[in-house]
Parts: structure tokens; sequence; C-alpha cells
């Protein structure tokens, strides 16, 4: 192996890959725009969303109540909800999304409430739909308030103080940092968006050094050269290499920017009072060591990517070849964003889903060593057997000159 | 010098199938000697100047080129020759001068050496008017001097042109004739392969016919005259695949 050989390829492999616009977007432009549109894209038009949802005043269809003009009248002077005419189809209407719920009042329970009896108010609700679910936390607290008030008026009828029914308040504290909090609830996006873009911009450099060459003759100019095979593919996997960290990087820098960024918007809407008091903290040594982490992971994909693609004929042979491995790359990072999968000795042996998984750990400010070093051992042998594998394979004249 | 001795090549395929590509070639070309390779497409040209400039492994026999062998030798074999064919195509995003550059650095002349080398080439060919120009906005005129420029930039001992016409039109096949003529005229020891006729009758010294892998038959076409009663080189063809 000649380090000057491997140097002179990277060299000119780096001109010519700084050259091709796809390598260009995809090491560039993604990473750069991918994290704003996640966080403060996503962010802002989640927050937006809810809070104008909040904002509407839901349309409630009262079925029932014709004798208990007290609670009609009550819920009439609500300024949070709208009260609209019963109709025989409140089901169907609310599956369309027309009235987000109706609400059945028992006859008689004007009457039944005033005898101290118990009466069952039935809410119908679309599940899982925000604006239903908005309605039906507008209604429970009416209910509620109504419940509270009657109790209090027959408190007090008694002389009796209100404290007999509210003996105690329970208040939720939060006691960890801001950081273990954006932690547990990006933690587990962040480093997949970042492991995915290390993938993404390894792709086009991966292809466009191997099938491309192939493809357009240069191969063949290349391999009369003097240059060793073996310093051919380091300096081309280098070069793959330097695309997918430079990658990650950016992905990693813009994340940095957008969460500053996504933080005071947030904040903002916050004390706008649409946002619950949500702060957002990243400590940068995570992101570093999240960074140090991807690395080996950067150099799998890199020597995986290369061998694969030396293998194809032709550009679109290599992208066809590429495309089910980006889903081998999704699926053991969604499985790390499931909710209960956490790090064991196991999952630490299992490429991705362990660096997404540790990932998300240190983003919390956790720092399980024992397992860092297991997964940084484990991505790093992975990296060599692929990078054996890339070198093996330009060694093969039948994957050269396949035809 | 180009030596070989009973080379031979098989291919597998994918079905466990066989192919000899090449099989027993035994031919030597001296300095400052044309040797042309004539066949017909598959004949088994391509891949026996792919052994001799060490992209493909003999199967069976051996070959020396410059004195090294090119299976236990290939980096030094490389190192002393200029491979020329119409597959051997240039980096497009780079300019004229970054190609020549790569390939001159590659065969580990010194940045100083380099500079006065393509300045020498690039002024020879007339390539100073594109030098900085990307090789994808070339003529393909202009795209064959870069590549004579490359197999040029180390001035190695040994060219091997692989059908190197094939697809150019009058003017551009003209420039690489005198090249193939100029390399013979400076001693190095040329190899040229090719499936017209009238290319071979013009530039070679001596001629081997290939056919289906096998070397046929060699000579001066003088020589391949007498021996066939042939008026041209076409008709000695004929004679000797379809005898």
């Amino acid at each position: 192996m000649k380090l000057k050989d491997i140097g002179i390829v990277y060299r000119k492999e780096m001109t010519d890959s700084l050259r091709d616009r796809r390598t260009l977007i995809s090491m560039i432009v993604v990473p750069i725009l991918v994290m704003p549109l996640l966080t403060i894209g996503m962010g802002a038009l989640t927050a937006e969303m809810v809070g104008r949802a909040e904002q509407e005043t839901p349309a409630i269809m009262v079925l029932g109540g014709a004798d208990s003009p007290n609670v009609m009248e009550e819920l009439r002077a609500q300024k949070d909800l709208r009260v609209v005419p019963a109709a025989a189809d409140y089901a169907k209407q609310i599956e369309d999304k027309r009235i987000p719920a109706a609400v059945e009042i028992p006859p008689g329970f004007d009457a039944t409430v005033a005898a101290g009896a118990p009466a069952v108010v039935t809410v119908y609700d679309y599940e899982g739909n925000l604006k239903s679910g908005i309605a039906v936390d507008r209604l429970r607290k009416f209910f509620r308030d109504l419940g509270d008030h009657t109790v209090s008026e027959r408190l007090a009828a008694q002389r009796l103080p209100d404290s007999l029914i509210h003996p105690f308040d329970v208040k939720v504290q939060n006691v960890v940092s801001p950081e273990k909090e954006t932690g547990e609830i990006v933690g587990g996006i962040v480093p997949y968006i970042v492991i995915l873009l290390c993938l993404t911009g390894a792709i086009y450099p991966a292809i466009d050094l191997t099938a491309g060459e192939k493809e357009r003759g240069t191969m063949e100019t290349i391999l009369t050269s003097p240059v060793a095979r073996i310093d051919l593919v380091f300096g081309k996997f280098f070069t793959v290499l330097t695309a997918s960290v430079a990658t990650a990087i950016l992905a990693v820098l813009s994340m940095g920017v957008s969460f500053g960024v996504a933080k005071t918007l947030l904040m903002s809407l916050a004390t706008s009072g649409q946002a619950g008091g949500f702060t957002l903290s990243i400590n940068p040594k995570s992101v570093v060591a999240v960074f140090v982490m991807v690395l080996p992971l950067a150099v799998l994909f890199s020597a995986a990517l290369l061998a694969i693609a030396l293998f194809a004929k032709s550009y679109k042979e290599a992208q066809s070849y590429l495309q089910p491995l980006t889903i081998i790359v999704i699926l053991p990072g969604i499985a790390a964003l499931l909710p209960g999968v956490e790090l064991n000795a196991h999952l630490a042996l299992i490429p991705v889903l362990n660096t997404s998984l540790v990932s998300k750990e240190i983003l919390t400010g956790t720092y399980h060593w024992h397992y860092i070093a297991l997964i940084f051992a484990s991505s790093c042998v992975y990296a060599a057997v692929a990078l054996t594998f890339a070198v093996r394979l330009f060694e093969r004249e039948d994957v050269l000159f396949r035809t | 010098m180009i030596e070989t001795h009973q080379l031979g090549k098989r291919f597998h395929d994918s079905g466990g199938g066989e192919l000899r590509a090449v099989q027993d070639v035994n031919f030597r070309c001296a300095p400052g000697q044309i040797y042309g390779l004539l066949g017909a497409n598959g004949a088994g040209k391509t891949t026996t100047l792919r052994i001799l400039a060490t992209i493909l492994a003999p199967s069976e026999g051996r070959a020396t080129v410059a004195g090294f062998d090119v299976e236990s030798q290939p980096e030094q074999v490389r190192r002393n020759i200029g491979f020329l064919s119409t597959a051997t195509a240039l980096y497009a995003r780079l300019t004229a001068e970054e190609m020549v550059q790569y390939f001159g650095r590659l065969h580990g002349l010194d940045e100083a050496v380099l500079r006065r080398r393509i300045d020498e080439i690039f002024e020879r060919l007339g390539m100073n008017e594109f030098r900085r120009r990307r090789c994808d906005a070339l003529s393909t005129g202009m795209k064959q001097r870069v590549s004579i420029a490359r197999t040029l930039v180390h001035d190695p001992p040994v060219m091997i042109f692989d059908e190197p016409t094939a697809g150019l039109d009058v003017m551009a096949a003209r420039t690489i004739l005198d090249f193939i003529r100029e390399c013979r005229d400076r001693g190095k020891t040329v190899v040229f392969s090719t499936h017209v006729m009238s290319e071979a009758e013009k530039v070679c010294d001596t001629i081997g016919i290939i056919h289906q892998g096998r070397l046929l038959v060699e000579g001066t076409l003088a020589e391949l005259g007498n021996r066939y009663a042939g008026k041209n080189l076409e008709d000695i063809f004929m004679a000797v695949v379809q005898p």
C-alpha cells in the first residue's frame, strides 16, 4: 500500500466528485435543508396546527336535554363551545368530521341531578382526531365544573367547607434537566436522521466512483496505470467516506442552528400560550459524542456502498441495488424510535440500531461506557469486514469487467 | 520488447460453462516494430492486449512486457506501457491538463518533470488552446489527443493500441495512425489490434491473424502474400480464417 498513490487518487476523486451535481446536492444541499425543515418546519407547523385547532370553537351537537333547561342554558352560555341542533345522523357527521363531538343528555337530567341520583352523560367522539380530542376535553371540563359547582352548592347549603371534597391537590414537578427532556423527545429521531444522511451522502459518490467509471469507460483507463488496486480502492473509499462524513457534519451543524432557531420560535409560541412550556436544550458535547459514534458507521456504509456499487454494470443497476439498502438502514433506525426499545448487550451488536440507541442515550446525557465501547468496537469490525470485501472485489476481473 | 508464450485465457459464465477466449498465443514484438493483431470481433484481440496490459491475468502461459512478467510484476509492466483503446475514456469532469497530470502523478513523475513533460506534449500535439477545458466539452479529435497525451506522459518504451480508431472519423483515425508510426520511429515497441485491413496494411511491420482465440499465422505483409497468394490483406485474411 502506497500512501502517496492513495493521496493522488483521493485528490483526483475529490476534485471530480465536487464537480458532480448529484454528489453536491446529496452532500451539501440535502443535510442543510432537511434539519431546518424537520425541526423548525415541522415544529412550527405542529404548533400552528394545534394552536389553530385550540382557537377554533368546536361545534357540539347536543342530543336530548329538552327537559333539562338548566344544563342546556349553561352549555349554550359556554364561550369555547358552540351548540348545534341535534340530528339523527350524529355518528356519521362525526365520522365525516363535520362536527368534532356530540353529547347525549339523559332524559330528566336536571331533575335527576337535583334529586342527588346518579346520571350518565355520554360523549361521542372520533378517537385519535385532534379536533375531536379538543372538543371532548372542553366537554369534560364543562361537566366537571358543573359537577363541582353542584357539589359546592350542596355543601354551602349544608354549611360545610369546600375542602371537604378537595382534601388535597396533586402537583407534578419535572426533576430532569432540559437536556434530558429534549433528548427523550428528539433523541431518537436526530441520530436516525444523521445516520440516514451519512448513508445518502455516500450513495452518489460510491456509484459514481465505481459503476459510473465502468459505464463511462474510465475504469479500463485507470486500470492500465501503475496504481495498485488496493491503493485505488482506498483512494475511492476515502472520497466516499469524506462525502458521508461531510454530509453528517453539515447535518449536525444545521441541526444545531435549527435547534437554536426552533428554541426561540417555540419559546415565543409557548409564551403566547400556543405550545406547552417545552424547552429545547442539547449539549454540544453530546452532539460531538454522537458524531464519534456515527463515524465507524460511516466507514461501514462507505465500504459497503463501494463494494455493492462496484458489482453493478451501470449507474442505474447500482441505484437499484442500493435502494433496498436504504430500507435495510431505515428499519433498525425506526426500531430505535419505538417506545420501550432500550439498549442491551444483544442490541449493541446490531449495526445501525446500536448506534441509534446509544446516540439516543448520549443525547439525554447518559453515557453507558461499556455499551459505547462494545458498539464502537463492533461497528469497527463490521466496517473492516466491508472494506476487506470491497478490496477483494476490486481484485476480481469478473466483477471489474462484468458485461 | 513484448513476448508471449502459450498465452491463454478462459472465462467462466454464470451457467458454469467455460469460454477459451485466447489459447496458445505466441508472438514477439521488438523495439522499433509495429506488430498488428488482425482479427474479427470476438477473435481474442482485446483479451490478449488486456493480458499484456495486466488488466486481466492469463489462465495459461506467460507474457513479458519490457522484461517484466505480466503476472508477477504487473505494476512494473504498467509503468512501462502506454495503453490506448476506444474503451479507455477520459474523466469528463477533469480538464485536459488535469487528466494528463493525474496519470503522470500515478506514474511517479515528480511535479517539475511532470510540468515540463506536459508543456512539451501539449505543445507538440497542439493542445494548448483546450488545456483548461473540461474533457466533456472537447470534440472527438481533441479527446483523442488528450488520450494520446495520457499514454505518452511517462514516455513508456511499449505502446499497446486496442482498436484505437474504432468509431473515429477519417481525420481522427489518421491522427492516431500517424501517432502509432511516430511511436515506432522513436524506437518504441508497438502492438496494435484492428479489424480494418487497410489500417493493418498501412502501419504494421508484422501481422498476426487471430481467429477464435488462436494466432493462426504471422509474418510481414510480403511473406503472407507469398504464402497465401493473396493480392491484398483481405484475401489473405479470408484464406486464413476460412480455408
